[in-house]
């Protein structure tokens, strides 16, 4: 345990390094935010009848989503992990005494945390003292609050873990992208980042729901705007868990075939 | 030119030495704007009009951006890997050369895998033109050709302008985001649905407005007057890149090696 937890630091600290091109992106993130919130209030100033989703909670989801952008991104990547695969250099990592599944999760878990950690403090500050219509609300209760936390959290969990899949999958592929590059594009769809969940169409919400990407950003936010009241919000919690279990079972008994299978490419 | 062609040639049959990687890198590009466009066809599935604008009229707006992208992308994606040139000091050999430079950076690179961008922008481009039947006159096609022609030059010289900055920097900003992929996002949907300050800093300083709304306001017939003026606005974009250049110039004299 103490191994993964030093890992986690010196990951943790090699995030943190990068402060300018944090600042870079902290604007392009805002950016985009204002963007997003322009567009979607321009489809709703003609809308006539009602809305599955109120503007005010619309542009908290938007902001959310960019401020926890490193929480979401399927495709955040680590050359590091891939080149460790397609080099032969994995054959160092697996002399070390320790298990490659939490190994790499955990650096993966920090690298993500770093990035958000940076980024985010700012971002939520200036969201939150915006001029009133794109101004970030806050959570209508304390419970709504703790809840999104949770959730939150639970929804990085699971994000790591289907990452994880798509390194493993790099041992066979020995290419990380083409097909993986089609499932980040389609996962991050499916988690509500081009169009939120609840303004698809239903059957497309049902396929959303079906599969785990909504889990990791679009329910934990509208836990937040309070969309999703607290007594459901319970329920997901369970499903998020449920996956989180799954993922990572899944995950090990792939990687510890890919690892049997494992050929060190010379060098 | 026959050099850049030259270049152009020689790109193309080094990347075709890695077929399947390059065509499974084409459906990918093929993919993300097809999940943009995707989004857009389930709003206005949704909401049915964009503060008077159709979904075909919107549509057309997108596959003009998304094309001038795509093509700027892939033939002038030398600039955006501009940083890495100067970091390993590789710049200093073409300063030796006699040849200019910004033609060089030009041809140091292309990325030929954006084809699936391409396709995927070609697709929706015919699909909205032939579902607009008002836009079928020589003049409208030709104003359409030309708003394609200088969007490429309006992201070509954003690309300048970032790479230009590595001249100080070394590394590449990560702000020129804003202005290559946030233009690009932004410009997707006609400028007037934004904000008043959006829209002027996009017609005036970045002159996008230029190809995603003037002249898309006469190929829909959403304003009167003369035929000529709106393809004269087009030509914003061809403006924009010469500033650009003298940027760049100015940049490449104030070069300073990494030694490296």
């Amino acid at each position: 345990m103490k191994a993964y937890v030093s890992i986690w630091r010196l990951r943790f600290i090699n995030g943190m390094q990068y402060r300018a091109a944090a600042l870079a992106g902290m604007a392009t993130q805002l950016f985009f935010g204002f963007v997003f919130i322009m567009i979607f209030a321009a489809f709703y100033a003609g809308s006539s009848g009602s809305v599955p989703i109120s503007m005010e909670d619309l542009i908290t989801y938007v902001w959310l989503q960019q401020i926890f952008l490193s929480f979401i991104m399927l495709w955040f990547r680590d050359q590091e992990l891939f080149e460790l695969i397609t080099s032969g250099n994995i054959a160092y990592e697996l002399c070390r005494p320790m298990d490659l599944y939490p190994h790499w999760y955990s650096k993966l878990m920090a690298q993500r945390v770093a990035s958000a950690l940076l980024r985010c403090f700012p971002i939520l500050l200036i969201t939150l003292l915006l001029p009133e219509p794109y101004r970030m609300g806050v959570p209508p209760s304390l419970a709504s609050f703790l809840l999104f936390v949770v959730t939150l959290v639970l929804g990085l969990l699971v994000i790591v873990a289907i990452s994880m899949l798509i390194y493993i999958s790099v041992f066979w592929t020995m290419s990380p992208i083409g097909s993986i590059l089609m499932i980040s594009v389609a996962g991050e769809f499916l988690a509500g980042m081009v169009i939120p969940v609840p303004l698809m169409p239903d059957w497309l919400q049902t396929i959303a729901y079906i599969l785990p990407f909504r889990w990791t950003a679009d329910f934990p936010f509208r836990v937040y705007s309070g969309h999703i009241p607290v007594s459901e919000a319970a329920w997901g919690v369970a499903v998020q868990l449920l996956w989180l279990a799954a993922l990572v079972i899944m995950g090990r008994l792939l990687m510890r075939k890919a690892l049997r299978a494992v050929v060190v490419q010379g060098g | 030119m026959r050099l850049y062609f030259k270049y152009l040639n020689i790109h193309l049959k080094s990347q075709m030495q890695y077929r399947t990687s390059f065509w499974l890198m084409s459906i990918g590009q093929f993919f993300i704007p097809f999940m943009v466009f995707a989004g857009l066809y389930l709003m206005f599935d949704r909401f049915g009009q964009l503060k008077g604008w159709s979904f075909f009229e919107v549509a057309l707006c997108f596959a003009i951006i998304h094309l001038s992208f795509s093509l700027s992308e892939c033939f002038a994606r030398g600039f955006d890997a501009f940083s890495s040139l100067v970091g390993k000091g590789d710049f200093d050999r073409l300063l030796v050369r006699p040849r200019s430079t910004a033609l060089q950076v030009l041809g140091s690179k292309f990325e030929f895998t954006r084809i699936g961008r391409l396709l995927q922008s070609m697709f929706v481009l015919v699909w909205s033109v032939a579902s607009l039947p008002a836009i079928w006159t020589i003049p409208k096609l030709l104003t359409l050709g030309l708003m394609i022609a200088n969007g490429v030059f309006i992201f070509t010289g954003i690309f300048i302008l970032a790479a230009t900055f590595c001249f100080w920097t070394i590394q590449a900003l990560e702000v020129a985001n804003v202005f290559t992929d946030g233009g690009r996002e932004m410009a997707q949907y006609p400028l007037s649905i934004y904000e008043k300050w959006v829209t002027r800093f996009f017609t005036f300083i970045i002159p996008f407005g230029a190809v995603s709304y003037l002249p898309l306001m006469y190929l829909l017939d959403k304003r009167e007057g003369s035929e000529l003026l709106p393809m004269l606005f087009t030509f914003g974009g061809a403006l924009f890149l010469i500033p650009c250049l003298f940027i760049w110039q100015f940049g490449v004299r104030h070069y300073r090696s990494t030694g490296s």
